[in-house]
């Protein structure tokens, strides 16, 4: 009797004591980890006393719109699209060489599959804005270097999905044609790149609508587009501007996104 | 005779558009869109072409990157991934709740759809334009930067979750609710097991995505290595500017391969 009791106790617990004590250990290296991180960003906690007056004041600023603001706006707005649509077509050129250089099939040697990772790592690796940042430097303020710093950061992220797309893809199409007696530059396009089109279309439309709202915040550093204006509204405290702006950018965000959706529903 | 029926050479039937005028059609749209849109940017060329030569210049200027303002360097790099850290697990914790009211076959219709508003337009707006609103609101700061990131966060992560408690299965918390459970009890017992192993690799993914953004909003004032690297760039020092650049991609680089590693394990 007794030894059945204690094989089987009278109450369920969903853990056995040893996973109870792993779970608070990761608990508590989270924990740790928190109070470090908070603990080390010397936080002025003053500031937090009047950020609720801070935010009603801003609110009752803001209020109302300032319509008239609206037609000076809209060419800037276009600008922002337009940034966003003409840097992703040049990655979508670029990015199809550079793909077919980072996978590990289609590369010519492993030097040149290191040099094509290493691009891809670079261009994901640095943000949009920071992109713009440089081009500024390089071209100047406006939306040439908006377009570059786009289309600079777009090329790795369209390159690495297209490449794992370029390694998965089925050797029977490859084979066919290279018994043809194709030269290796026509395998690849006749072969391999129907093959990783769906791909392809399907990450630029996605891109493109992450590049719209990245477009939107590209004005900050000079880059071009609506966030020159909306920049210039907050510096001149210009709330009720500020307002406009932002619906705006609400606005041309969430076509985007919807064409987006819309546009890869119909492709898979 | 017959040879005028069979072509000599083969053309590939063009993909997607079903046949040649159709994909005509779609070109001529793209030209036309292409020498509209160039028209309206206003590009000067003389302008581009001279950036060339300025891009070399910067390039030589940035070699060597000079790593030996190694105590800034640190610090900002420090406090982009302290921000970032502390950012996800607010934003963690504020989402539980948010991700519940979001959750179409948990919460009541009212409270799903404002919850579903309030993702949707804070997913809109770029990190640095809530930035913007924090460093106005809290002032210059690692304390913005880390509101920031926490926002984008919790929308995000309860977007994520909410879908994830969406498609639980019901009949797992049916029968936990035949036991007598409460509505916490139902959470705890039935939602939380079925979703967790998911959201730990969204967690995550979303603390290398805040990786990401802490590098960047220090350019409007929100702490970390942006306001670092913008300030080097707006002071044309560009040796450092690149060992900052540099340290960013190694530590995005370690991010993702950390977050590809964990993210493998949970599978």
């Amino acid at each position: 009797m007794t030894t059945v009791t204690t094989r089987y106790p009278e109450v369920w617990r969903k853990r056995s004591l040893r996973e109870t004590v792993i779970g608070w250990l990761w608990t508590a290296a989270v924990a740790a980890a928190a109070v470090w991180s908070v603990s080390m960003l010397d936080i002025e906690w003053a500031f937090f006393a009047d950020a609720h007056e801070q935010a009603i004041d801003l609110a009752q600023r803001m209020w109302p719109p300032r319509w008239s603001y609206l037609s000076v706006i809209v060419a800037p707005l276009i600008e922002t699209i337009h940034i966003a649509t003409i840097g992703t077509a040049i990655a979508v050129v670029f990015s199809v060489p550079l793909a077919f250089l980072a996978a590990r099939n289609t590369t010519l040697n492993g030097f040149t599959w290191a040099i094509g990772r290493a691009l891809l790592v670079a261009s994901r690796s640095v943000n949009t804005v920071i992109w713009g940042l440089i081009f500024v430097a390089i071209f100047g303020p406006g939306p040439v270097a908006g377009i570059a710093a786009v289309a600079a950061r777009s090329v790795g992220f369209l390159a690495k999905l297209v490449a794992e797309s370029i390694e998965e893809a089925d050797r029977g199409p490859v084979e066919a044609i290279e018994s043809t007696g194709a030269s290796t530059g026509q395998v690849y396009l006749l072969g391999i790149l129907p093959q990783v089109m769906p791909v392809l279309i399907g990450t630029t439309v996605y891109r493109w609508d992450i590049n719209v709202r990245e477009s939107s915040v590209l004005g900050f550093v000079g880059a071009g587009g609506i966030g020159l204006h909306l920049y210039a509204s907050i510096n001149q405290f210009a709330w009720q501007q500020v307002l406009i702006v932002l619906a705006a950018i609400l606005v041309i965000v969430l076509l985007s996104e919807a064409l987006s959706a819309y546009i890869r529903g119909r492709i898979t | 005779m017959s040879s005028t029926a069979y072509p000599s050479h083969w053309r590939p039937p063009p993909a997607f558009f079903g046949n040649r005028r159709r994909y005509w059609i779609f070109m001529a749209g793209v030209v036309a869109y292409f020498v509209w849109s160039l028209s309206t940017l206003n590009i000067n060329v003389d302008r581009m072409l001279a950036g060339i030569p300025r891009a070399w210049d910067i390039l030589v200027r940035m070699m060597p990157p000079d790593f030996s303002r190694t105590q800034l360097l640190i610090n900002g790099m420090l406090e982009s991934v302290q921000m970032a850290l502390a950012a996800t697990l607010v934003g963690a914790l504020l989402s539980v709740p948010l991700a519940i009211a979001a959750a179409r076959n948990l919460a009541p219709r009212p409270v799903y759809l404002a919850a579903r508003g309030f993702i949707v337009v804070g997913r809109t707006f770029h990190e640095i334009i809530i930035a913007i609103f924090f460093v106005k609101l809290f002032g210059f700061g690692a304390v913005a930067g880390l509101l920031t990131l926490a926002f984008a966060s919790l929308t995000f992560l309860g977007k994520m979750l909410a879908e994830d408690i969406e498609n639980v299965r019901m009949g797992q918390i049916e029968a936990v609710r035949a036991t007598g459970a409460g509505f916490a009890q139902i959470i705890v017992f039935s939602v939380v097991p079925q979703v967790l192993s998911r959201t730990v690799g969204v967690l995550i993914y979303r603390l290398d995505a805040n990786v990401r953004h802490s590098t960047v909003i220090g350019i409007v004032g929100a702490g970390g290595i942006g306001q670092t690297l913008s300030a080097s760039f707006s002071r044309y020092d560009y040796d450092f500017a690149a060992a900052i650049l540099l340290s960013i991609v190694a530590l995005v680089a370690l991010g993702e391969w950390f977050s590809d590693w964990v993210r493998r394990k949970l599978r």
